[in-house]
């Protein structure tokens, strides 16, 4: 594994992980192998009506990343990322820095989930 | 002719309004509820109903043989209900408008038709008063579509019978209240005389100017709260075509599905000459000075 997509508030691996995913501020994604990263801003996704779980999972598939660390992943996020198998981690702690969330992933202690943790729409 | 009976605040009065003025109406009726969400005039006016049955939205089935995940449908899709992740097509059909945009687009004619049910549409008579009512499936979450198709079988039954139609529309000012009143030839307004009703019937007044129809007022509860509502009217000319008194007659009316032109000849008064007003706010002959009475 090699890239991972985590949500976040802001485009630095110092800045919050934002605990939404469709309506995330935007997607850090890091390189494992180097630590580089870099961010895609998620804004557009934000002010959809509906279906933006879809469109975000759009977007970091489109970033090749092999897994998306957040904090509440809804049903057709998850289905949309399933289909490109795109692993998803959630439930991530509150108040957590994107790098505090690469290191633990890193570390092995975070689970990947088998399934949605949020309705949709929220 | 087509009224619109609408509010910005819910749970001012529109069917009872609504319920009202077909008791009055002189000419041939059909009464439509197209509050959808939570239709309610039934229980006023009890139609008997002769047919009902469901009503669908074509949604999108791909077959994934053809594909060629060319990502036509999915730049099309405002919606996102037909999305191509690599390799694979999902379509998520409770999220689809049912365009069928993503059906014509598709250069390899690999979308073909399937359906949601949006709910249920029953027609029947009160009286002579034709009755069609549109009921939205639990779980759905989009009113409009269904909206449409209720006011397509409206159209057909005035081409057919030239009977006038009153719309009990949704409250509020959203995409539903919006589709109720957008075909009318003339839209009441029920309000009630307090800051609640005043806010929403603000916003309502807004929403519904931009269409450029007659618009008037009823006043609903009349004597309660102050007389806000009535200031704005008179800044903005719009007409009170009616005022309804806050009586406990009427609520007690109302409690027990009563229609409240049938309480007393007072109550069908202010019926019967609200039915004239309507009719003068439509050819445009109604007095300034006869409408603030």
């Amino acid at each position: 594994m090699s890239k991972i997509a985590i949500t976040s508030e802001g485009p630095e691996l110092d800045d919050l992980v934002d605990p939404r995913f469709g309506r995330a501020a935007g997607f850090v994604i890091v390189d494992l192998e180097d630590m580089s990263s870099s961010y895609i801003d998620n804004g557009q996704t934000q002010v959809l009506a509906q279906g933006a779980g879809i469109q975000a999972a759009q977007l970091v598939a489109g970033a090749k990343v092999d897994c998306v660390l957040s904090g509440f992943v809804g049903p057709k996020a998850f289905q949309a990322l399933s289909a490109v198998k795109i692993k998803v981690v959630q439930n991530l702690d509150e108040g957590m820095t994107v790098r505090q969330a690469v290191d633990k992933f890193k570390a092995g202690v975070l689970q990947y989930a088998e399934g949605p943790n949020r309705g949709a729409g929220r | 002719m087509i009224v619109a009976i609408a509010s910005g605040k819910g749970g001012t009065g529109k069917t009872t309004v609504a319920a009202s003025l077909t008791r009055v109406w002189e000419r041939p009726l059909v009464a439509v509820d197209l509050d959808v969400e939570a239709p309610n005039l039934h229980l006023f006016l009890r139609p008997e109903i002769e047919e009902s049955g469901p009503a669908w939205i074509e949604t999108p089935v791909v077959d994934e043989s053809k594909c060629t995940h060319c990502l036509a449908c999915s730049a099309l899709c405002q919606f996102k209900a037909i999305s191509v992740m690599g390799s694979v097509v999902l379509a998520f059909s409770e999220m689809c408008h049912g365009c069928g945009g993503c059906i014509a687009i598709c250069p390899e004619k690999a979308i073909s038709a399937g359906k949601r049910e949006l709910g249920e549409i029953s027609r029947g008579y009160a009286g002579n008063t034709e009755f069609l009512m549109g009921c939205l499936r639990i779980g759905e979450a989009m009113s409009p579509p269904l909206m449409r198709q209720v006011k397509s079988r409206m159209k057909n039954i005035i081409e057919a019978s030239g009977r006038d139609a009153i719309i009990d529309a949704p409250p509020g000012v959203s995409c539903p209240a919006v589709n109720a009143v957008m075909d009318s030839d003339v839209i009441v307004l029920v309000t009630e005389p307090t800051p609640f009703g005043l806010h929403d019937f603000k916003l309502a007044w807004e929403a519904f100017s931009p269409f450029g129809k007659p618009m008037g007022v009823v006043i609903n509860r009349a004597g309660v709260g102050d007389r806000e509502v009535y200031s704005f009217c008179a800044e903005k000319g719009i007409p009170v075509l009616a005022e309804a008194p806050y009586e406990r007659a009427a609520a007690e009316g109302y409690a027990r599905g009563r229609v409240i032109a049938d309480l007393s000849p007072e109550f069908r008064n202010i019926f019967v000459s609200l039915h004239s007003k309507i009719f003068e706010l439509a050819a445009g002959t109604l007095h300034k000075e006869a409408a603030h009475a």
